[in-house]
């Protein structure tokens, strides 16, 4: 008997119905989770998504492919099997890939969250026989706060560094992060800036009707604008670069889900580390398998061999099946996907 | 606690210096003397005893999780710092008081020593869930020992002169030797009026820039401004000797007791009120200063057999006086330290206490012959000195400068890698380097340092997309990788594969032009430990 989803070295595979889930290279088919681009992988002929990603997904992939896109919960047959999305809460238009035949059911997470997130549809758990999870802060280490109580610190530092006379510049990534970061800012503090690819990404947003607040293209503004008091948010190359002396004197941060950890922090060479990341921590990771409750987990992207390891020592059937293998992969990524902490270039601008 | 713990994170957050010190110093203005001590003692990079074995700790904290020990484990490699570790794996707690940092360390901590394995237990995970990942962060740091937050000694000094207004030079000497972190201790250093009294405090030692090896010394000004000195490869002390008792400090400032006989002997001849800055040595009576490598087999030994004595003789090379017939020194121009220092050596006239030799009136290009020398003579280098300098505190530019012989250098080819701590935790930053002995590659030196950090990462991902084995932490890679490695000496050892270790290896530059089959052979560094020899 065939299996419903395969591990392969160009990604998950359902030989059923002929396509990839999250392809690593190119492909005629691709189903895909959300649209960063180490799981949208541009050049496909074809993708298949969740409709709240058609603005995102069309502004980053190829314009000769063919698109669909689908709503949460609706269900499009594919070489004879059902292929449905399911918010995952990693930011808009993020997906849960679910596929069913003949009885089987297999959910993909892609990445995903289980806080709330106010720029997109919480993660809901879709009951299945195999979970392909993702694990990148798969260790007990990482435990996120509350969306309330970060949200709270970053505000907090603008207004310190607004009343100490700086500027503050963010960093988080392009698109995804910092849409997210931008919701929680509050804009009674001072003005809210953007770097060009951040703005890119707000457009999108914007247009799939998401409310974000009141943003200023950095790039519009006069060359002797003052900044002072202003919260620029910013993609994290940006750091350490020329542009960011229009702005005088700054007060820099780093929000992401490595910044929990003080060395990765310290690497960094930013003022301030806020922990704010779009995938699960170790408690919600756990919880979202005891709440799918399926027979087998697969394990990808991260921690893969820790958190099957301790699956299996907690009675699940549990393999990593991340190709690559390391458990520290992730960390390579130079794209913009997510919170990658050893890497400079996560500019997709 | 919690300014303490608020005060670690405000020091922890920022380069700054100037950010630094007025975060000690507001720290200072509002701490009470018990606190103040307390922070004075940890900030200076003071540990307390242990008091919990650590080993305990990971099981406890692991049991606490609700995680088995391997996860615990695979965590604290992530993470790099085990405070750090039983900081995040632990669930938060809630705070119930904010205890004194005085009170925490006396009363919560100190007594854990004593208790048995299980009353521990109980104390430590009452700690746990009483303290949220940050503040915990800070207690753990106390317990684990390992207080590194980048503040020197040099710093806090600064800091505590500036609230005090006490001068920072008084304060260096005030916090040097040994002192017990208690109220009385913080008031009297930072009470202006009080008189040092306290016989074994030796003061605070005057460091030396580097000359750049390739550049030479010609940009330091005239040499008729300078006096050369041996750059001796032994171990910086402090001789004291006060009311008719002597003291031997090492420039960690630890008590060196019962470890140079010969010397605290020497130092009796010495009248009371003096103290030398010098460089012990292993040496034979002719003068004849030995390797390092014998004077390695005197380091670590609490007490002396007769044979290593006899084997073994260490000398005493004084180059400074500090305090000469009680009274300091230390402001007196070079000249005229090194005429007293001279005159008073010779009034005592004793083997193991000599005066190191001056390599008067040369040129910059004579002495840098005479440098080339210098591994002859088992030294490391030349010390230049500055005719009218004072004898400062810590590194200041301008006074003091060595000049080093070149290292020994070699081609190596990266074979192991392990994970760093700290700021280098999770990437890959501490490399084994191997040499060809026929077609084999013999490991035979570990280098951390050299690389800057966009060339970590890159090596970083080399070692993620090319490992063949793992071994715990080490990870084996493709020998690919060439680096050109220099060190300070070589001596024979039985402990390693290659059958030399290297002093001090560290990584000269990347070779992307060389392929590892171009890398040198051990037969080659073996070579090189003949000429050594």
């Amino acid at each position: 008997m065939v299996s419903l989803l395969q591990s392969t070295q160009r990604g998950l595979y359902c030989p059923v119905g002929d396509f990839y889930v999250d392809p690593r290279v190119a492909v005629n088919r691709a189903v895909v989770t959300h649209a960063h681009t180490d799981h949208a992988r541009w050049g496909c002929r074809h993708y298949l998504a969740a409709s709240p990603s058609e603005h995102l997904l069309r502004m980053r992939m190829n314009d000769d492919a063919e698109f669909e896109f689908m709503p949460y919960g609706e269900s499009v047959t594919v070489g004879g099997v059902d292929v449905s999305f399911h918010p995952a809460g990693h930011m808009l238009g993020s997906a849960q890939v679910r596929l069913e035949y003949r009885g089987e059911v297999v959910v993909v997470t892609g990445d995903y969250k289980l806080g709330a997130d106010p720029t997109c549809e919480s993660w809901q758990p879709i009951p299945c026989h195999l979970l392909v999870t993702e694990s990148t802060f798969g260790l007990p280490v990482y435990r996120w706060e509350p969306d309330e109580v970060t949200s709270g610190q970053i505000n907090q530092w603008w207004r310190e560094s607004r009343d100490a006379g700086l500027c503050c510049v963010l960093y988080g990534y392009a698109v995804g992060k910092s849409q997210r970061l931008l919701a929680g800012l509050d804009p009674s503090i001072g003005t809210i800036y953007t770097h060009g690819a951040v703005e890119k990404g707000n457009e999108a947003y914007r247009r799939t009707g998401v409310k974000l607040p009141e943003t200023v293209f950095v790039g519009d503004l006069d060359r002797k604008h003052n900044f002072t008091g202003g919260m620029v948010v910013a993609v994290p190359s940006a750091n350490g670069t020329p542009w960011l002396r229009r702005f005088g004197k700054v007060s820099t941060a780093m929000a992401s889900g490595w910044m929990a950890v003080r060395g990765a922090r310290r690497r960094r060479a930013v003022d301030r580390g806020f922990i704010v990341s779009d995938h699960v921590d170790w408690p919600s990771l756990l919880e979202a398998v005891r709440s799918c409750d399926p027979d087998t987990v697969w394990v990808t992207h991260g921690y893969t061999a820790a958190v099957a390891r301790y699956l299996q020592e907690n009675g699940r059937d549990a393999v990593a099946i991340d190709s690559r293998s390391r458990s520290e992969s992730d960390e390579d990524r130079s794209q913009d996907s997510d919170d990658a902490p050893s890497e400079d270039g996560a500019d997709d601008s | 606690m919690i300014r303490f713990a608020d005060l670690y994170h405000a020091l922890d957050s920022t380069t700054k210096t100037n950010v630094k010190i007025a975060a000690m110093a507001k720290y200072f203005e509002s701490a009470s003397s018990s606190d103040a001590a307390w922070a004075t003692y940890f900030l200076c990079g003071n540990k307390l005893r242990r008091i919990v074995p650590t080993k305990l700790l990971r099981i406890w904290a692991a049991e606490e999780a609700g995680i088995p020990s391997w996860l615990f484990d695979e965590s604290y490699h992530a993470v790099g710092d085990l405070a750090e570790t039983l900081s995040l794996v632990v669930p938060p707690g809630d705070i119930k008081d904010d205890d004194s940092l005085a009170f925490w360390v006396n009363e919560r901590l100190e007594p854990l020593r004593k208790m048995d394995e299980e009353a521990q237990r109980q104390h430590v995970v009452e700690i746990w869930n009483q303290t949220p990942a940050q503040l915990r962060f800070v207690v753990m740091k106390l317990i684990t020992g390992a207080f590194r937050v980048g503040v020197s000694k040099r710093l806090v000094t600064r800091a505590i002169a500036q609230q005090s207004g006490v001068s920072a030079d008084v304060v260096s000497h005030r916090l040097m030797g040994n002192w017990k972190p208690t109220p009385s201790f913080f008031e009297s250093l930072v009470d202006p009026n009080v008189q040092d009294t306290l016989a074994s405090q030796p003061y605070p030692f005057c460091l030396a820039h580097p000359i750049n090896v390739e550049d030479g010394p010609q940009a330091i000004g005239d040499v008729c401004n300078y006096e050369a000195e041996w750059k001796w490869d032994g171990i910086r002390g402090q001789v004291i000797r006060r009311s008719g008792q002597t003291f031997i400090w090492s420039r960690g400032e630890e008590l060196m007791e019962n470890r140079w006989p010969e010397i605290e002997s020497a130092a009796e001849s010495l009248p009371d009120g003096t103290v030398l800055d010098g460089e012990i040595l292993a040496s034979q009576s002719d003068g004849t200063v030995l390797p390092f490598a014998q004077l390695q087999r005197r380091i670590g030994r609490k007490t002396v057999g007769k044979k290593l004595l006899t084997e073994v003789p260490v000398v005493f090379h004084a180059f400074d006086i500090l305090e000469c017939a009680a009274e300091d020194v230390r402001e007196e121009p070079f000249a005229e330290r090194r005429g007293r220092l001279e005159k008073l050596l010779s009034d005592c006239d004793h083997p193991h206490l000599r005066v190191t030799e001056l390599i008067s009136g040369m040129s910059w290009d004579e002495l840098a012959k005479v440098r080339e020398k210098s591994r002859e003579m088992n030294a490391e280098g030349l010390m230049l000195k500055h005719k009218d300098a004072t004898y400062d505190v810590g590194r200041v530019r301008g006074t003091w400068w060595k000049w080093k012989v070149k290292p020994f250098t070699i081609d190596a080819v990266l074979i192991y890698a392990q994970k760093g701590h700290g700021r280098r935790a999770s990437l890959f930053t501490d490399y084994t380097f191997a040499l060809w002995d026929g077609d084999q590659l013999v490991p035979f030196a570990k280098a951390y340092s050299g690389l800057d950090d966009q060339e970590i990462r890159k090596v970083d991902r080399f070692v993620r997309q090319n490992t063949h084995d793992t071994f715990g932490p080490v990870r084996s890679v493709t020998p690919k990788l060439v680096m050109e490695l220099a060190f300070e000496g070589l001596q024979r050892s039985k402990r390693h594969k290659s059958g030399v270790a290297t002093r001090f290896p560290r990584i000269l530059r990347w070779r992307h032009d060389k392929q590892p089959e171009d890398a040198n052979r051990l037969s080659e560094l073996l070579e090189m430990l003949g000429d050594q020899e």
